[in-house]
């Protein structure tokens, strides 16, 4: 049962957005005693919603309100509308999501000390180390169900998998394996064992896949703490003339504006929203929006340097069946500058539906080129490249005052040109990525370009010190002690890592905070 | 497959005797356009049926399946014989017969070899016109479902229960 917290109840703590950072803070902190109103602009959707069809999946769950584009990166031509491919939706992004859960790596966490000065690269230390996050990483491993983590089992290889993993071995790679994944090989936490249906990316419609949609926000409200209010698009964030937030005004789903009050106000709305809704908060106060002291909010946006490669055999491969990302080559991702870059990269498996194919393997491309590539689709096999690109600061979320969104506020234009280390490792990878198919007979491979950002990071990063960033290492804003950022613009760099765990276990470390620092009296 | 394209008013004899060829592949007549076989026809209320038979042909030239029928390109374009789109299409493909004549030929259909239409189309790849044609048929091409298995496509699986007992690791040769 929902808890119906008064609009005037100035005793809870408001969450934006319920994905990987808010859905779970919102749940952790509801276990705890604390009473939590989460504000959440996409509506619910449970597995039996979810749809085996990429489009009408993609119009059903995705963030498709109005965005803007700059840079040098193929998407702001391509799909200058979409930069980024997220979620609307209670559960936010962990409906959509691919499930590879991997920690952060030690050296990771201290890029700018071991990978030194990089020209036009805003690097810097986390100001925690894995050794602080490490019985957070386990609890979110249990809370997910990681796979191969735990006493858990791997998931079975499916054909996607069986083809990478060969080409991997005859290239002497060793780190390879079906991937650590919060996708249960076997019944768990009330979550039955993946069927090898495909379409991970369209919900996982028998709950294998850990989502927050059916996990956290369902138990978070059991405990009568959590009320979660779908269809509550925020707007604005209020403060005092202390400085101090207050509140968070609201559009309902018939547009009428509401005024939550607050004792705390955290902000999970993805790399994108969170700093635009810290923007748009902008006040005679903090004529530079809330928390923004340091200039950074916006800032140091990373997407990860991704790409895919594709190839076509002269067999059969029928990729899109089974599990979309259970494969892994791990052995790129340490850091080694011999290789013309600094951080790593991870190979995963991958694949689309023959829709999404036609619009993701050359965006643009037309003619008999094109065209027998996907006549071979029955044969191809595919993979994702993620890898660690550098922070800039001129790579930036920024309020768009040219366009409105439908409540007329400034949209978020997101800009993002490459850094010449992205493009190095990118093209390492692409090389790496094609050998692996070619030592299985690969006929014809694709290295296929940057789909709009499936991971938003940094745009409200943690620093030790007030100047370098917005948030300190508990995710608490360095200006406003009472406005805390949840979500994956935390990261003060991005990891080779998909982020996702990460993200759950800054939320589950955020929450002792919190109710800690509560229960003392200082928030 | 002729009901397929709603024209079960129009039998195939009637088709074929009231109808002219527009380039190697299609017949029109008044109010349609239909394979040389009269194996599959459209009709067409808004643009005139020479306009639609180029836009099936240039559609299958943007991205050529040689084992995937006009009747599936048809479809594909059949969205643009409509009141809000007739002026814009038509001015399209005055524009590509244009571009055709520029390259010596009476029209975009007065061409036997797909390199001569593909020359052609390169020369208004950057229009507006080809790039709403063309990021059109992403969608209105492969997201057919019917054109799903002749891409060995299977689409939705939930409803089978996965490919867990179905072939998710079946592969053989490698």
């Amino acid at each position: 049962m929902a808890a119906p917290f008064n609009l005037n109840d100035d005793g809870v703590v408001v969450i934006i957005g319920t994905g990987a950072g808010g859905g779970v803070l919102a749940n952790e902190l509801a276990q705890k005693g604390v009473g939590v109103v989460a504000l959440e602009a996409g509506g619910r959707y449970l597995p039996e919603d979810y749809v085996n069809d990429e489009w009408e999946s993609f119009g059903q769950l995705s963030w498709l309100d109005a965005r803007t584009t700059s840079g040098d990166w193929r998407v702001a031509n391509d799909f200058s509308g979409l930069p980024a491919w997220i979620v609307k939706a209670v559960g936010g992004t962990t409906t959509h999501w691919a499930g590879a859960s991997l920690r952060i790596q030690e050296h990771e966490f201290k890029a700018k000390t071991n990978y030194g000065a990089v020209t036009g690269a805003n690097l810097l230390d986390w100001p925690i180390t894995l050794a602080d996050l490490e019985p957070y990483y386990e609890k979110a491993e249990t809370k997910l169900g990681v796979t191969r983590t735990g006493d858990r089992a791997g998931l079975p290889g499916n054909n996607n998998f069986k083809v990478f993993e060969a080409g991997a071995k005859a290239l002497g790679y060793k780190d390879v394996h079906t991937g650590r994944m919060a996708i249960n090989s076997a019944e768990n936490d009330d979550r039955m064992a993946c069927q090898q249906t495909g379409f991970c990316f369209q919900g996982c419609k028998w709950g294998a896949k850990w989502s927050a949609a059916y996990t956290d926000i369902p138990r978070g409200e059991a405990t009568g703490n959590l009320e979660v209010r779908d269809h509550a698009h925020v707007l604005k964030i209020e403060h005092d003339d202390s400085g101090r937030v207050t509140g968070v005004l609201y559009a309902d789903k018939d547009g009428n504006q509401h005024l939550q009050k607050a004792r705390i106000v955290c902000v999970a709305g993805n790399s994108i929203e969170s700093p635009r809704v810290l923007l748009n908060s902008a006040s005679s106060m903090y004529p530079d929006g809330l928390a923004n002291s340091s200039g950074q909010v916006g800032r140091n946006y990373m997407r990860h340097m991704t790409g895919s490669v594709y190839a076509v055999f002269d067999q059969p491969v029928k990729m899109w069946r089974g599990t979309t990302m259970a494969g892994i080559i791990q052995d790129e991702a340490r850091h080694d500058p011999s290789r013309g870059f600094v951080g790593g990269y991870e190979l995963e498996t991958l694949s689309l539906g023959l829709p999404f194919m036609a619009a993701f393997l050359d965006p643009g491309g037309w003619g008999r080129e094109f065209a027998t590539a996907l006549d071979s689709y029955e044969n191809m096999a595919g993979m994702w490249i993620v890898g660690e690109d550098m922070p800039q600061e001129t790579n930036r979320i920024t309020l768009n005052h040219d366009v409105k969104d439908q409540f007329g506020l400034p949209a978020p234009n997101v800009h993002f040109d490459d850094h010449p280390n992205d493009i190095a490792m990118r093209n390492h990878a692409y090389k790496q990525g094609m050998a692996v198919y070619d030592a299985v007979g690969a006929t014809r491979a694709f290295p296929t370009p940057p789909y709009p950002s499936t991971h938003n990071l940094g745009t409200n990063r943690m620093s030790e010190n007030p100047r370098d960033g917005v948030v300190n290492k508990h995710g608490q804003t360095h200006d406003i002690n009472n406005l805390f950022i949840s979500d994956g613009s935390q990261f003060t760099t991005g990891a080779s890592e998909n982020p996702t765990l990460t993200i759950v276990a800054l939320a589950i470390r955020q929450a002792d905070h919190i109710a800690g620092e509560m229960s003392k009296g200082n928030l | 497959m002729t009901n397929k394209l709603e024209t079960q008013k129009l039998t195939r004899r009637s088709l074929l005797s009231s109808s002219v060829a527009a380039g190697a592949a299609f017949l029109v007549g008044t109010g349609f356009v239909t394979s040389n076989s009269a194996a599959w026809a459209m009709e067409v209320k808004h643009l005139t049926p020479s306009t639609m038979a180029t836009l099936i042909q240039m559609a299958r030239d943007i991205y050529p399946h040689d084992h995937v029928a006009d009747e599936f390109y048809a479809r594909a374009v059949k969205g643009y014989d409509h009141a809000d789109s007739t002026k814009t299409v038509e001015a399209g493909i005055v524009a590509l017969n244009a571009a055709a004549r520029g390259k010596g030929f009476a029209s975009y259909l007065d061409t036997s070899w797909e390199r001569d239409r593909v020359d052609i189309l390169r020369n208004i790849e950057h229009s507006a016109f080809f790039q709403t044609i063309r990021g059109g048929l992403v969608t209105g091409l492969y997201n057919q479902k019917a054109v799903w298995p002749l891409f060995g496509y299977e689409g939705e699986s939930f409803s089978h229960g996965g490919y867990l007992d179905r072939g998710f690791d079946d592969i053989n040769w490698i």
